[in-house]
């Protein structure tokens, strides 16, 4: 069996999120160097402030300032930070305690090395150099030996609130389409297509997906379609799409190749987008280098009739 | 043992905007959870679990949100389900939900669906740079406008349908407070005139993008005693699956959807669902797919939907008013949307819908699909409890 | 809790071979084998089965909708009654009892899959925690963990020793689907105090159950492992809100599946890390006397979404073979067990 397709996949979005009162006070603080927690009806402190209490569910609101100084309630020593993590340089994960708060923050503490580090140990908030109102503004903890630091008595109230983040993430995917896709995008390279029947109701697959659907069994017997089809049915795309260099309108159709009982999708060109119809004969047009044909072209053949495609739309 | 009856006696959702800049995630869903908390009158103590629905987690670019959500919705200390079944989710959520009830396992269930798409973009998480893949050749509505050409030449009906469905979901929608698109000026002609995006489907006749969400509290018979309101009683529920593409399917009326109804119905004891059901709130995105769906939920048939559409039977007082919250068209936080189609029909029997309430509503249906017209979730709820 | 309406059983159990990846296989590929498997040991059909129900995730596999092609394995034609979590398929199992227990079904097919290696799960994982306060500082989930094992280590409940042992013993299973077993080193610290052997491996696979109600169970097992309760729980979401030493949690799903009834022989815990063996072993009340994790466990095997689901299984096929005649099955999800599910199985008396 021929090598499996593989190829990197990046899945990137820089999310914009909103945060509502709490969280919006709580960043806006980090901004402006002040920490901030919420009160619960039962007079514990959260820090970081949420927007629930976690034991009743009851909305909680009150915001209270605490110290930018703590003590370490757990720790795990990073020694290869990954992409995104706080510091680059070796550090530890730290929950810490703030003082004046009742629960603990997850953050990074930038200690020499393990040996350095041990729960219950004193830290304070390093402040990031440009700060914008998000949790990394807070470059980190750092080991600090003195008393609580004295919150300022802020009020948790602001002029000029944060009211959103961009949350940028990316993840780095290898995507493979597993041996039936890859023989068919294979076949393609040749400019064939090449599907898959399924024992069982013999009906052919292209693309085949390894799987006949209804049947619920492997296909594996490749047949080769097309080229040439039949348009089932289509319509006329007249708002251009983002990610694709093609000129509107223009007709994507439902393309039933010759030989194949399922359609596939593909642009239709070589012809006035307006004279497109359900039924009209079509054959692939290539571009060099082009992994699927650009589009398809009227063969010029009479138009098939609508029983022969009515179960291929 | 026969099942236990199921009562909606609290529903909630958030007036469905572009763009909820005000709330987090965790905001947004409350909103919902808690309106609908106070409809029942009940606490957060009130509840024995909490099932969650949405469509997909890069929508909001939050894997698994309601492990982040569990503090937000009560459900610390209690049993917490997210369903995902792609665009009828918030449909298959409430029946999740429903049955843990049916099934005794407990009193009374939260279950809440919601979508904040302003987070991203639906076409981003839809169209993934998917390597050897041929790219989308057209968006959402590039999808499902060949099935509504297939549909038009199966059927022979005039083109203007659509508009006139896209026209009624828009005034109904001004009916409604929490509905997304308020167009006060609409008219046949505005609709009509709007771009032609998708040939067949206009501008007019496509769903707006929505941050929403949607809550029912979900109870048994005791809960039901004990409710200050009237509470939606389900008569039926059921969910099928066919495969997204195959040999033979027919995207213009989906087996599944046929099969779907049918259980539905069955368990209803409906004979005849025109005669017997007096409105449906469906899932329809794009225009075409109310005439589509008559036919497949069997209120039509088959080639006899548009005219039902045509003759005014769906609007708001006809004899089977359709999408009585301005529908799909008017709102669409995606996975909040089935949920919010299965509520209106509670609403409806509830005689809580307000200033689109439709007289004498005593059994409506709910209606929720997604995928590619391969996954459907429907409910049948009425003023009266089963067998009574 | 009402008394159960009727016995409920997981009648057939089957994984695929849990590899470090399974490039070769699209994910049906990968689970269509499973299944035809699954319901082979039964001699059902597609079509004979009441209900499905299915867990995977997409940001595992880093496309939207993943499970819809999945679906095509099933064969799901004419339509089936059919649902989906995005969770654990432990929980789509949670979800297709209910079906069960209601009566609108008297058999069910779950299943589950998950492919961890086209990402890097570590850091996959961090997209499911808080996105305001965590998520942007992406801590991944060995670093988690490893918070946890020294908090564990602070309150003199296990030390590094011990957490190699419980390594070693999961790793001496004679489980062929396993991806890792023997002799494993215990490696260096990945983030201390948590080493390699610590860790679980990254691997794929699928995972498959059929339950049956009452009679029906009889029929298609000889000796059906009855679902004598089952039930989950989750906690608050921050770290620093939880004591992680603890899972309350798993506690009390435990308690209301019944499991303190009575003592189990066998325990299948998915503690994907060495050190929340230590956690669940305490809140489990699970004494010398349990066979824990013959299987295994996730230290041998963690095929994301199924691990918890293969538990199910597990615990299932040591009852079908008389190997076991009440266990307990657990499965997790979320940072730091967030959330726990119980199921108690048995036999009929030998």
């Amino acid at each position: 069996m021929p090598e499996v397709l593989k190829a990197p996949l990046v899945v990137e979005f820089p999310f914009t999120r909103s945060l509502g009162p709490v969280q919006s006070a709580f960043l806006t603080g980090l901004r402006d160097r002040v920490v901030l927690g919420v009160r619960t009806g039962d007079g514990r402190t959260l820090v970081p402030p949420v927007e629930y209490d976690p034991v009743t569910a009851e909305e909680i609101r009150d915001l209270v300032e605490v110290a930018p100084t703590g003590t370490v309630t757990t720790w795990a020593w990073n020694h290869e930070p990954r992409r995104g993590q706080p510091l680059e340089t070796p550090f530890a994960w730290v929950l810490v305690r703030l003082d004046g708060a009742d629960t603990a923050l997850l953050h990074a503490l930038d200690a020499p090395g393990p040996e350095a580090v041990h729960t219950d140990m004193r830290v304070r908030v390093r402040w990031a150099d440009d700060r914008v109102g998000a949790i990394t503004d807070i470059a980190c903890f750092e080991p600090y030996d003195g008393d609580a630091a004295q919150p300022t008595g802020h009020s948790g109230e602001f002029a000029d609130p944060v009211t959103g983040i961009v949350a940028a993430a990316r993840l780095d995917y290898t995507y493979s389409p597993g041996r039936a896709q890859t023989a068919y995008i294979n076949a393609l390279a040749d400019r064939r297509a090449v599907g898959e029947r399924c024992p069982a109701c013999r009906k052919v697959y292209v693309p085949p997906r390894g799987a006949c659907p209804t049947c619920g069994v492997a296909t594996s017997e490749q047949v080769e379609v097309g080229p040439a089809g039949t348009v089932t049915t289509f319509c006329i795309v007249n708002i251009k799409a983002k990610n694709l260099d093609i000129e509107v309108p223009y007709v994507y159709a439902h393309i039933a190749l010759d030989g194949a009982d399922l359609a596939l999708h593909g642009r239709i060109g070589g012809i006035p987008y307006d004279q497109v119809r359900m039924g009209l004969r079509v054959e692939p047009v290539w571009t060099e280098g082009g992994r699927y044909p650009d589009h398809y072209r009227p063969t010029g053949e009479p138009d098939a009739d609508y029983e022969t495609y009515k179960e291929l739309l | 043992m026969s099942k236990e009856p199921v009562a909606v006696t609290g529903i909630g959702q958030t007036k469905h905007v572009a763009a909820r800049r005000d709330v987090s995630i965790a905001g947004l869903v409350r909103e919902a959870a808690q309106r609908a908390l106070d409809d029942a009158e009940l606490t957060w103590a009130d509840i024995d679990a909490v099932v969650i629905g949405k469509a997909p987690d890069f929508f909001e670019g939050v894997m698994m949100p309601e492990l982040y959500l569990a503090d937000a919705l009560g459900a610390v200390g209690k049993p917490m389900l997210r369903v995902h079944t792609a665009g009828s989710v918030g449909g298959s959520t409430a029946l999740v939900a429903a049955n843990l009830v049916a099934a005794r396992v407990h009193g009374t269930v939260l279950t809440v669906a919601f979508e904040k798409q302003s987070e991203s973009n639906a076409m981003w998480g839809l169209s993934l740079p998917i390597p050897f893949q041929q790219p989308l050749l057209a968006g959402a509505g590039g999808f499902f406008a060949p099935h509504v050409r297939a549909y038009m030449r199966r059927t022979g009906a005039p083109d203007t349908v659509g508009s006139l469905v896209a026209y009624k979901d828009r005034r109904n929608a001004l009916k409604n407070p929490y509905a997304h698109l308020h167009e006060h000026d609409i008219t046949l002609e505005k609709v009509q005139a709007s771009p032609m995006l998708w040939d067949p489907i206009r501008y007019s006749e496509t769903c707006p993008s929505s941050d929403g969400a949607c809550a029912m509290v979900l109870t048994d018979r005791a809960g039901a005693a004990r409710a200050p309101r009237p509470a939606a009683w389900m008569l039926g529920g059921a969910m099928r699956s066919e495969p997204t593409l195959f040999a033979g399917k027919d995207a213009v009326s989906p087996q599944a959807g046929k099969d779907c109804a049918a259980d539905v119905y069955r368990q209803a004891g409906i004979a005849d669902p025109r005669r017997d059901i007096d409105a449906v709130e469906m899932y329809v995105p794009f225009s075409w797919y109310e005439p589509m769906w008559l036919e497949n939920l069997g209120f039509a048939d088959e080639g006899e939907g548009w005219k039902l559409t045509e003759s005014g039977v769906t609007e708001l007082d006809g004899d089977l008013p359709v999408n009585m919250s301005g529908g799909v068209l008017s709102t669409n936080p995606i996975g909040a949307s089935g949920m919010i189609r299965f509520a209106e029909a509670a609403l409806q029997v509830r005689g809580q819908a307000g200033e689109h309430q439709v007289d004498g509503a005593r059994k409506v249906l709910g209606h929720a699909y997604g995928g590619g017209s391969q996954f459907f979730s429907m409910w049948l709820v009425g003023a009266e409890p089963p067998d009574a | 809790m009402t008394a159960v309406s009727r016995d409920i059983a997981v009648v057939a159990f089957a994984q695929s071979d849990i590899l470090r990846t399974t490039e070769e296989q699209s994910e049906v590929e990968m689970l269509m084998p499973v299944l035809h498997d699954v319901l082979d040991r039964t001699g059902l059909k597609t079509a004979d089965i009441g209900f499905t129900c299915s867990g995977s995730c997409d940001y595992l596999a880093g496309r939207a909708f993943s499970f819809t092609l999945a679906l095509d394995g099933v064969g799901a034609w004419p339509p089936i009654s059919e649902s989906h979590v995005e969770m654990d398929g432990a929980w789509a199992l949670y979800e297709a009892w209910t079906k069960l227990r209601s009566g609108d079904a008297d058999t069910a097919l779950v299943y589950s899959y998950g492919k961890s290696s086209p990402g890097s799960v570590r850091d996959v994982l961090t997209r499911q925690l808080d996105p305001y306060y965590v998520a942007p500082l992406w801590p991944d989930s060995v670093a988690l963990a490893a918070l946890q094992a020294q908090a564990l280590i602070d309150a003199g409940d296990t030390d590094e020793p011990a957490l190699a042992g419980i390594a070693a013993r999961s790793r001496a299973t004679d489980n062929t689907r396993a991806q890792l077993r023997g002799s494993v080193p215990q490696g260096d610290y990945v983030v201390r105090p948590l080493r390699t052997g610590d860790c679980p491996p990254i691997g794929d696979g699928a995972a498959a159950v059929v339950l049956a109600a009452g009679e029906r169970a009889r029929e298609l097992c000889p000796r059906p492992a009855w679902i004598r309760g089952i039930d989950h729980r989750v906690e608050a979401h921050g770290l620093g809100v939880r004591n992680l030493t603890d899972s309350p949690s798993a506690r009390l799903a435990a308690e209301k599946a019944g499991a303190f009834e009575r003592p189990v022989d066998t325990a299948e815990l998915h503690a994907p890390f060495s050190s929340q063996e230590v956690v669940l072993r305490k809140a489990l009340r699970l004494d010398g006397n349990v066979r824990v994790n013959p299987s295994g466990g996730a230290l041998a095997a963690n095929p994301m979404m199924a691990a918890g689901l293969i538990r199910i299984g597990e615990a299932a096929s040591r009852i079908h073979r008389g190997e076991s005649d009440r266990a307990l099955a657990h499965a997790t999800s979320g940072p730091c067990l967030q959330q726990n599910l119980v199921a108690v199985l048995e036999g009929d008396p030998r």
